[in-house]
C-alpha cells in the first residue's frame, strides 16, 4: 500500500502517461485536455456567437467522459490516497516564504491562493481568473496543452508543438522570475 | 454506455496518476520553473522518450486502432507565431495558476471554490480566442 500512499516517482509517472497517450490512439482519439474546453464553449451556446464554436461537437464529447473520469480520479486521489503533501525542493521553499508562501510542504495547493478567503479578496480572485484566462486562450491559440504540445505533439516529433513548448518555458519563466517578486 | 465507460476509466486512471505524480500541484510547477527539482522534468521526458518509441512503433507496423481502422495521427499546421505567441500566454497562465488544463479538472476533487474560478478563466480564454480568432496572427 506504500506505493499507493507516496508519491509516484517520474519513472513510473512518466511512462504512465506515455501508456494513456497510446491508449487513446488505440482507441482512434488523441490525447490532449484543453480542447475540452471549447467543446464545453460549444454546449454552452457559444456557437450562435462566434463560428470557431460551430463545429459538431458530438464527436468530440469523448473528452468530456475523460474529464468526468479525472475529476472523480483526482477525487478519490486527494480525498483518500494522499496523506502527505509534495514535499518540495528546500531552497525553494526559503525562496517562497520569502514571497509570502508558508505552506508549502504541508499542502497540495499553497492556502496563501487557493483558500476561500484569498479567493474572496480582488487580488486572489484576479489570480486564479487571470491565471485561468491565461490558459485557456493561450492553449487555442497555439493549439494545444501541455498534453497535446509537450507529449503528443513532440512524441510525433512535430517542430509546432516543440516551438510550442518552449513559449511555454518563456512565459512560466517571465511569470516566475519577473513578475511574482512584483505580485507578491 | 461501452464507449462512456471506456474512456471514463482512462480519465479515472489520469486523474490519480495527475495527484499521485503532483503534476497538478502548484508547488511542484513552481519549482520546475526554478530549476530546482528532476522530478517534472523527468516526468515529461519520460513520457516523451516513450511517446516517440509508440508512435514509431505505431506508424511503422501500420497499426490499426482498436476499431480496426487506421491509425491517422494529423501533424499540426505549420507556422510560427501562433506557437510561439500562444505558447507564451499559456506558460504565463500555466506558472500563475500551477496548473494546465488537466490538472485544474483534478484539482475540483480539493473541493476548493477557487478551482471553479480558474476554469471559469480558462473557458472565458477559450471564448476569447473564438472571438478574437480571425484578427490574430497565426
Amino acid at each position: 500500500m506504500d506505493l499507493i500512499y507516496s508519491t509516484w516517482p517520474w519513472y513510473v509517472a512518466g511512462p504512465l502517461i506515455a501508456l494513456t497517450m497510446f491508449l487513446l490512439i488505440k482507441m482512434g482519439k488523441k490525447f490532449g485536455m484543453s480542447s475540452s474546453l471549447r467543446t464545453m464553449c460549444s454546449i454552452g451556446g457559444a456557437g450562435w456567437l462566434v463560428d470557431f464554436f460551430k463545429f459538431d461537437w458530438k464527436k468530440d464529447v469523448w473528452n468530456l467522459y475523460v474529464v468526468a473520469g479525472v475529476i472523480l480520479g483526482g477525487f478519490i486521489a486527494l480525498q483518500f490516497l494522499s496523506p502527505t503533501a509534495p514535499q518540495i525542493n528546500q531552497e525553494v521553499l526559503v525562496k517562497l516564504q520569502e514571497l509570502g508562501i508558508n505552506s508549502t510542504n504541508t499542502a497540495f495547493l499553497p492556502t496563501e491562493l487557493f483558500s476561500l478567503e484569498s479567493m474572496l479578496t480582488v487580488k486572489g480572485f484576479s489570480i486564479l481568473l487571470i491565471g485561468g484566462f491565461f490558459v485557456g486562450f493561450g492553449a487555442r491559440y497555439a493549439g494545444g496543452c501541455t498534453s497535446g504540445h509537450a507529449i503528443s505533439g513532440l512524441s510525433n516529433l512535430q517542430l509546432p508543438s516543440l516551438i510550442a513548448v518552449i513559449g511555454f518555458f518563456i512565459g512560466g519563466l517571465v511569470m516566475i522570475h519577473l513578475i511574482f517578486p512584483l505580485i507578491f | 454506455m461501452k464507449q462512456f465507460l471506456s474512456f471514463f476509466v482512462i480519465g479515472l486512471f489520469l486523474g490519480i496518476l495527475f495527484i499521485k505524480s503532483e503534476v497538478a500541484s502548484w508547488f511542484r510547477i513552481y519549482e520546475m520553473f526554478q530549476f530546482k527539482s528532476f522530478h517534472m522534468y523527468g516526468i515529461i521526458g519520460s513520457a516523451i522518450a516513450l511517446g516517440i518509441i509508440a508512435v514509431k512503433f505505431l506508424k511503422s507496423t501500420e497499426a490499426k486502432d482498436f476499431s480496426g481502422k487506421e491509425i491517422n495521427i494529423t501533424p499540426k499546421e505549420k507556422g510560427f507565431t501562433r506557437y510561439i505567441v500562444g505558447g507564451i500566454i499559456f506558460g504565463l497562465g500555466w506558472a500563475l495558476a500551477g496548473a494546465c488544463p488537466g490538472p485544474m479538472y483534478v484539482l475540483l476533487g480539493t473541493a476548493l471554490p477557487s478551482i471553479l474560478v480558474l476554469i471559469l478563466g480558462a473557458l472565458l480564454g477559450t471564448f476569447l480566442y473564438g472571438v478574437l480568432k480571425d484578427k490574430l496572427p497565426h
